[in-house]
């Protein structure tokens, strides 16, 4: 665990399997209570050299306190897998979904895992640095399948 | 002496081929199928300024059953492709396809993994309207070209 604290804005980075304890914790405490969600993404380090190679970061805000924190967690390529916060923050549910669409990171217990933004079958996951910018798949083209 | 001049001023010859045709051409039925900014230079191209009417394609329809002519705004992204493409299927012979601005006709500068390279990967295309976003004027000139090409078509011309 780390704490950085740049420009104003508290960075915390955390173990993975203290995600869901740390965040419900910082929801629900009287002297944190985070509100509010408001993003989760993930991060390729890829071309930076940095290992472990993924992260995810969530974004929290507070309503009643207005303060932010950023909480943030390495993952590596061999265990891309989380466990949802869907159940603290229901926003969490599109945020989830389109960072294991980009990533391929698995959110453990996630009600409706399936893809946002890209149609239902797509190969590969797009957002990470090793995918090629030109690689094209075939057109879908049943109504179907979108 | 020649039949034109018998019947002078009161009949013109033609074919019945010509005829439709140029009712055609004269009472275009657009459908819109606008997901950017070009949609918005189609709202401007068919209000009063510009007034597409004064070519006869002013009967907007969002149903491709009741049009002729469907004028494609903006990107197309893959999960947009299948739907495009039954729009086109579901519109009655004969019919046009306008592909309106970069997006539609290329891709513009969205070169990556779900934006469609161009419109005509999946339907035909009649006329390319070049322009991010085109200026109504390049609009109905698309729209002349079209009924340029109903013209052609009817006299056994190449388009």
């Amino acid at each position: 665990m780390s704490v950085d604290e740049t420009l104003n804005q508290l960075s915390v980075v955390i173990q993975k399997n203290q995600l869901h304890e740390i965040l419900n914790f910082l929801k629900n405490d009287p002297r944190t209570s985070f509100e509010m969600l408001i993003d989760i993404c993930g991060v390729d380090y890829l071309k930076m050299n940095e290992s472990p190679r993924y992260e995810v970061v969530y974004h929290l805000y507070s309503i009643s306190l207005n303060h932010r924190v950023r909480i943030r967690i390495k993952l590596d390529e061999k265990d891309l897998s989380l466990k949802t916060v869907t159940d603290l923050w229901p926003a969490a549910n599109w945020f989830e979904r389109e960072t294991a669409e980009m990533f391929g990171i698995v959110f453990q217990g996630h009600p409706n895992p399936k893809n946002l933004l890209l149609y239902e079958g797509f190969p590969g996951h797009p957002l990470r640095k090793d995918y090629p910018v030109d690689k094209r798949h075939a057109i879908p083209v049943s109504l179907e399948k979108v | 002496m020649a039949l034109t001049d018998v019947f002078a001023g009161a009949v013109i010859p033609t074919k019945v081929k010509e005829v439709v045709a140029w009712g055609r051409k004269n009472s275009l039925w657009p459908m819109p199928y606008a997901t950017a900014c070009c949609g918005i230079e189609f709202m401007g191209t068919v209000s009063s300024y510009f007034d597409i009417s004064r070519f006869g394609a002013e009967l907007v329809r969002f149903s491709p059953r009741q049009a002729d002519l469907l004028i494609v705004l903006g990107t197309i992204n893959y999960k947009q492709a299948p739907i495009l493409k039954k729009i086109y299927d579901q519109m009655c012979e004969p019919k046009w396809v306008i592909s309106a601005g970069a997006c539609a006709s290329s891709g513009g500068f969205y070169n990556n993994y779900n934006v469609l390279q161009g419109i005509d990967e999946i339907i035909p295309v009649d006329v390319y309207v070049p322009g991010c976003p085109p200026r109504p004027e390049a609009i109905l000139h698309a729209v002349m070209k079209v009924q340029e090409k109903i013209e052609k078509e009817a006299k056994g011309q190449a388009a």
